[in-house]
């Protein structure tokens, strides 16, 4: 298991067990996290699940593949730490990864 | 442009997998459908969000990707000859004395004596940018498709995103916009190269003007737009002047019209018996993931197991007289003769 802190918009922090393996993403929805929609359900297409990854975790999460940088397009307020939460797998060395959930998903 | 009404047993809104499916187990017992989708083609989600990624849990597929689907129950449907009609949403349902009128936002106009709610997610429709006051500029100045081009004459058009759509509309707007400016959050584009390249020649013509960044707010006065303040990569903002402006920013799922057809809804959802799957109004059913029962699954199997109940049902609806004797394709001649394999 690792630990996870979704930081809503108001600064609500949430912090969720997520099973390694698992995305973040689905570590959100099965937390119930507001503001991850993940309407697509996991395929990368959608952006509903864009989040900002903060400091010292970006080098871990690593950075987009062309297709998630693809999707990041028709995601709003994008930002060097932005990631689509669906694409990020959770493993030991991300236990304490903290994002911040944007204000809107669209 | 609505001409004769056309006639038809069943409508079914939707053709994703259960829409499409729906047609099978409707044309088993004798039921002409029509379809109606918003997509330019079938398949739904499927082939809108993951049409290549594979789905594991279709009985008897062990993997499939959501296209092949699409593909296979097209296939398997055809015998029935139902009648698709893309690019449409149905957007009013009147009561008629034996039956609906469907009109769809092209004028399509359908009678009909059953309705099937297979709209999954609902309508897809063009995401909103949520900048403040957008909505005030919605239809005035604010678009997300061109209807007409001849609308954007002599305007100073801005155009949004880094897609097919906000590429090709700019290459076919700026012979008759006054100016125009596509503003992009970054210097690489998912459209096709070839309108990228077409893109850039005009940039270095000076017929187009590109600028990085995203836009932050809008400006203007009753619905008037006269320009938007953009966020640069670099963390500085900078005004661009536009009357007009197209956001690209791909589709999302919204519930639309069906939420005025009048019947009950929970949470964006049709809740339907898990006998007939009919909804609060008697002849209109809803199957697939736009339905709510107890014990509910948005599985596709689900949704396909719910088309053939609803389908004895329909068939009662506009054949009261005739008994359905229940058979089975493997055996029956008369089943195998619809499906053209007799």
């Amino acid at each position: 298991m690792a630990k996870i802190t979704f930081i809503e918009h108001s600064g609500r922090e949430h912090t969720v067990e997520a099973e390694l393996g698992q995305t973040v993403m689905e570590a959100a929805v099965q937390n119930s996290i507001p503001g991850i929609a993940a309407e697509c359900g996991g395929a990368c297409a959608c952006a509903t699940c864009h989040v900002y990854v903060q400091e010292p975790w970006r080098e871990p999460t690593g950075t987009p593949e062309p297709m998630e940088e693809d999707m990041l397009d028709f995601a709003f307020d994008v930002r060097d730490e932005s990631r689509l939460s669906c694409q990020i797998t959770v493993t030991e060395e991300l236990d304490g990864l903290v994002v911040k959930v944007p204000e809107k998903q669209f | 442009m609505s001409e004769e009404p056309i006639q038809t047993d069943v409508v079914i809104v939707g053709a994703g997998p259960v829409g499409l499916f729906a047609v099978f187990e409707l044309g088993l017992v004798d039921l002409k459908c029509h379809v109606v989708d918003i997509l330019p083609r079938a398949g739904g989600q499927c082939s809108e969000l993951y049409p290549e990624k594979p789905i594991y849990d279709i009985p008897a597929l062990p993997t499939v990707t959501g296209q092949e689907l699409t593909d296979r129950l097209m296939e398997q449907i055809e015998p029935f000859g139902a009648e698709f009609h893309f690019n449409e949403r149905v957007d009013q349902l009147e009561r008629l004395d034996e039956g609906f009128r469907l009109t769809t936002d092209g004028g399509i106009v359908l009678d009909c004596k059953v309705v099937v709610i297979a709209a999954g997610g609902g309508s897809f429709t063009p995401k909103r940018p949520p900048l403040p006051g957008i909505e005030g500029y919605e239809g005035k100045s604010v678009f997300y498709s061109v209807k007409k081009i001849e609308d954007f004459r002599d305007k100073d058009v801005l155009i949004v995103g880094g897609g097919d759509s906000a590429l090709d509309w700019s290459l076919n707007l700026q012979p008759v916009a006054k100016s125009l400016t596509l503003i992009h959050r970054r210097d690489q584009f998912r459209a096709a190269p070839d309108s990228v390249n077409k893109m850039f020649k005009l940039v270095e013509n000076g017929d187009i003007k590109f600028e990085l960044g995203q836009v932050t707010e809008l400006h203007g006065d009753n619905g008037e737009l006269t320009g938007v303040t953009v966020k640069a990569p670099d963390g500085n903002t900078f005004e661009q002047p536009a009357n007009a402006m197209l956001p690209f920013f791909g589709l999302t799922m919204k519930l639309g019209p069906v939420a005025d057809w009048g019947l009950n809804l929970e949470e964006n959802l049709i809740p339907v018996d898990t006998e007939k799957f009919e909804t609060s109004e008697p002849r209109i059913f809803a199957i697939g993931d736009i339905n709510s029962y107890p014990g509910k699954l948005k599985l596709i199997l689900s949704g396909f197991h719910e088309a053939a109940l609803m389908a004895q049902k329909a068939h009662e609806y506009i054949y009261p007289d005739k008994k359905l004797t229940f058979q089975y394709t493997t055996s029956s001649t008369s089943l195998q003769k619809k499906l053209g394999v007799k």
